[in-house]
């Protein structure tokens, strides 16, 4: 077999059955063996690099599987960068293949060639450059597994071309597994159980290793049987159900007031699946000062990296959250939850006004429209933030966005690598028209693949978070934030093949949206929001409880 | 919390990369490397780095659980400076152009240190020795003039029984 097919028959070994990608010279032959696989394995071509890099993301977001993305060399493998950097700041299993000029033209600066290992080194969990034929199925199996061992991430391979024409044995074998977890000792549950049971003020702080863990359910029977409520990081959010009763939603920077508090209060904090980010502790040094902390993680680099813990425990958490709920007697906390609803009750009479059309309308509308059974997926700004507090998440999986790197940009590849993934479920992604500018060309990709894409763009003119921070800190001085482009949203959509919704009120929000739900292909609704529309409640970077901002 | 120097033995998989790897860890992590030796080993599978740092102990856990984090980097020991034979190798040469050739050469029998090049105008001295003999020798001679001078940083084994190894 050549290097080539070798690389399409193990991505079918792995299970496969759709990758993202752009053709280019150095990775011709790879596209040479899809076409001649392509009843086996499914290639979706993006109109750039970096919306196939977040398609395979949202992927793999998405369905827990491995996201697969392919670029040929130099620009083609630059342009994964971002993509890249997402998942790895997110922890998505993704495998990136590239091309590359041929080994003897390695180190020459040959056309179209980029040290694409040498670049994504820091932003990858490992990668390889194969340099012999006959590594090269193996190097896969590791990236693999690599990919989606441990906590996941992303692991590129760069394959030069002459690798791809050389000819070794292909041998037959299946997907690899996860490697096997460390899990701790009882007694170190014990002692965990023993730090929980003495706790009057207990409160749950939970993030996206719930989701990539598969332990939503576990996490809500730990916390029955703690009595405790659930706060989460922003990853976090699909994990918990909206309507879940200890449901407190997000914490942090513009999590919500009772949330936040609750964390400020507690004299435990347990957090599951979470690495402390300082967008959502905020003053680390006055950050729940109350609290003493039970940190549990499959990655021991996270616990104490942030915020000290007195007690942590490593390993795969759905399996920790059995046994430690195992060894806890059924605890009552009545005081804290009477506490807890009077911060809720405070919290309610404290939400913030909106000016205009407002964004919690249009969040809320799209779920009430388009129903549950829907994947919602955003870019970077306001709007992720407003979709964060407002939507009712009630599936893991089902809120694909960028926390950590906060990838502008990310969200059309985004939406349409999780659209693909699950059966063209409907797909709505909430946007900004300065997110949206970034990557709008993946517009012609949805319609393409008739994909049954909402997106709703919240427009404002202007570069809303930022501008936000310039209102507050910067003394109104808005520094080319405030856009005055003269895109035509609709006009755009219609001209990409797509439809186009202008919205301006409430009424024609839901007008949009019963259009949008009947529509087989992508729908645009450019929803005109107010320029000083601000996401509140904010806790300033770097403040506290104390500093919160709600209206 | 202070900050204090300490010395890692890092068992690693003997590939190209790998080296840059593990320097790119620390630089975008923000610790500081005083000095990184690296060969190979027993088993050329596999190199064997030294890594001296200074950090306080929150460093030192980052740095020993984000190694432990590469896929190339197979073991990871933080010695113990009581049980651990520690050396470093420097060539050094001396300005022999002022008249104190003899004071240098003193120094170089005291140390325990060998003239390995012998001008009229200089001398070459090879020493090996835990880091804090070289710095001794540096400053000893430094007044007569140290024309240029290179050191290779520190590698260290465990005493007896304790062994790091690939297995």
């Amino acid at each position: 077999m050549s290097g080539a097919q070798i690389i399409v028959e193990t991505l079918i070994s792995q299970g496969v059955t759709t990758v993202f990608g752009y053709p280019g010279g150095q990775v011709l032959n790879i596209y040479d063996e899809l076409y001649k696989a392509s009843d086996r394995i499914h290639h979706v071509i993006t109109a750039h690099e970096q919306g196939a890099s977040h398609a395979a993301d949202g992927y793999a977001r998405s369905t827990g599987k491995v996201g697969v993305v392919i670029a040929t060399s130099g620009p083609g493998a630059s342009n994964l960068v971002t993509g890249i950097a997402t998942a790895y700041l997110d922890s998505t299993p993704l495998v990136a293949i590239t091309g590359n000029v041929p080994l003897p033209l390695i180190g020459r600066d040959s056309f179209q060639e980029v040290d694409i290992a040498g670049i994504t080194m820091p932003i990858t969990k490992h990668n390889y450059i194969v340099k012999d034929v006959a590594h090269l199925q193996q190097t896969i199996r590791e990236a693999f597994q690599i990919a989606k061992s441990g906590r996941p991430g992303p692991v590129l391979i760069d394959v030069p071309k002459d690798v791809q024409i050389a000819v070794y044995e292909y041998a037959a074998g299946g997907e690899v597994e996860a490697e096997p977890f460390q899990m701790p000792s009882e007694e170190e549950l014990v002692r965990a159980a023993e730090l929980i049971a003495a706790s009057q003020r207990p409160f749950i702080y939970s993030g996206g290793g719930i989701v990539s863990a598969e332990a939503s359910k576990e996490l809500l029977a730990f916390a029955d049987r703690l009595d405790a409520p659930i706060g989460t990081s922003m990853m976090g959010l699909s994990a918990v159900p909206h309507d879940y009763p200890g449901f407190l939603g997000m914490t942090g920077m513009h999590g919500r007031y009772a949330a936040s508090k609750a964390m400020a209060e507690a004299d435990l904090i347990v957090a599951v699946g979470t690495r402390f980010s300082d967008r959502a502790t905020g003053n680390k040094d006055e950050f729940a000062k109350k609290a003493q902390i039970l940190h549990i993680d499959i990655d021991p680099a996270e616990i104490s990296k942030n915020i000290p813990a007195q007690q942590s425990l490593i390993g795969n958490i759905k399996d920790i959250l059995v046994r430690l709920a195992a060894l806890l007697p059924k605890q009552k906390h009545d005081a804290w939850k009477a506490n807890i609803e009077e911060m809720r009750e405070f919290e309610k009479e404290n939400q913030e006004v909106f000016l205009g059309l407002s964004p919690e309308y249009v969040v809320k509308a799209a779920n009430r429209i388009l129903g549950d059974d829907i994947l919602v997926a955003t870019d970077v700004g306001q709007h992720q933030m407003w979709a964060a507090q407002y939507y009712p998440f009630t599936r893991p999986r089902s809120f694909i966005t960028s926390g950590g790197l906060g990838t502008m940009g990310f969200g059309m590849g985004a939406a349409i690598g999780s659209c693909i993934a699950n059966q063209k479920k409907r797909t709505v992604l909430f946007t900004g028209d300065g997110s949206f500018h970034m990557n709008l060309n993946e517009m012609s990709t949805a319609v393409a693949n008739q994909l049954p894409l909402v997106v709703m763009v919240m427009n404002n003119g202007v570069l809303g978070m930022v501008r936000q921070w310039q209102t507050l800190f910067y003394g109104k001085r808005y520094s080319n934030t405030t856009l005055d482009k003269k895109t035509d949203f609709v006009k755009l959509a219609e001209a990409f093949g797509a439809k186009g919704i202008r919205v301006t009120s409430p009424d024609e929000v839901d007008a949009a949206l019963q259009e949008a739900k009947t529509t087989e292909g992508p729908v645009l609704i450019d929803c005109i929001i107010h320029a000083d529309e601000k996401v509140l409640p904010m806790i300033p970077p770097g403040g506290t409880i104390e500093d919160i901002m709600l209206k | 919390m202070e900050n204090e120097k300490f010395v890692l033995s890092v068992i690693v998989q003997n590939r190209s990369g790998v080296l840059t790897r593990v320097s790119g860890l620390f630089s975008r992590r923000g610790f500081n490397i005083d000095s990184l030796t690296v060969g190979e080993t027993e088993n050329p599978d596999y190199s064997r780095m030294t890594i001296m740092a200074t950090g306080d102990d929150y460093i030192k856990d980052q740095i020993v659980k984000q190694l432990g984090k590469l896929h190339e980097v197979k073991k990871i020991q933080l010695m113990e400076p009581d049980n651990t034979v520690t050396r470093e190798l420097m060539l050094i040469k001396v300005d022999a152009t002022g008249g104190h050739r003899a004071e240098i050469m003193e120094a170089v029998h005291v140390f325990r240190a060998k003239a390995v090049d012998f001008t009229p105008k200089s001398i070459g001295v090879e020493i090996t020795g835990e880091a804090s003999k070289l710095n001794a020798f540096i400053e000893y001679v430094r007044p007569y003039g140290i024309l240029e001078m290179c050191r290779t940083g520190v590698t260290a084994l465990g005493r007896g029984e304790s062994c790091l190894t690939a297995e």
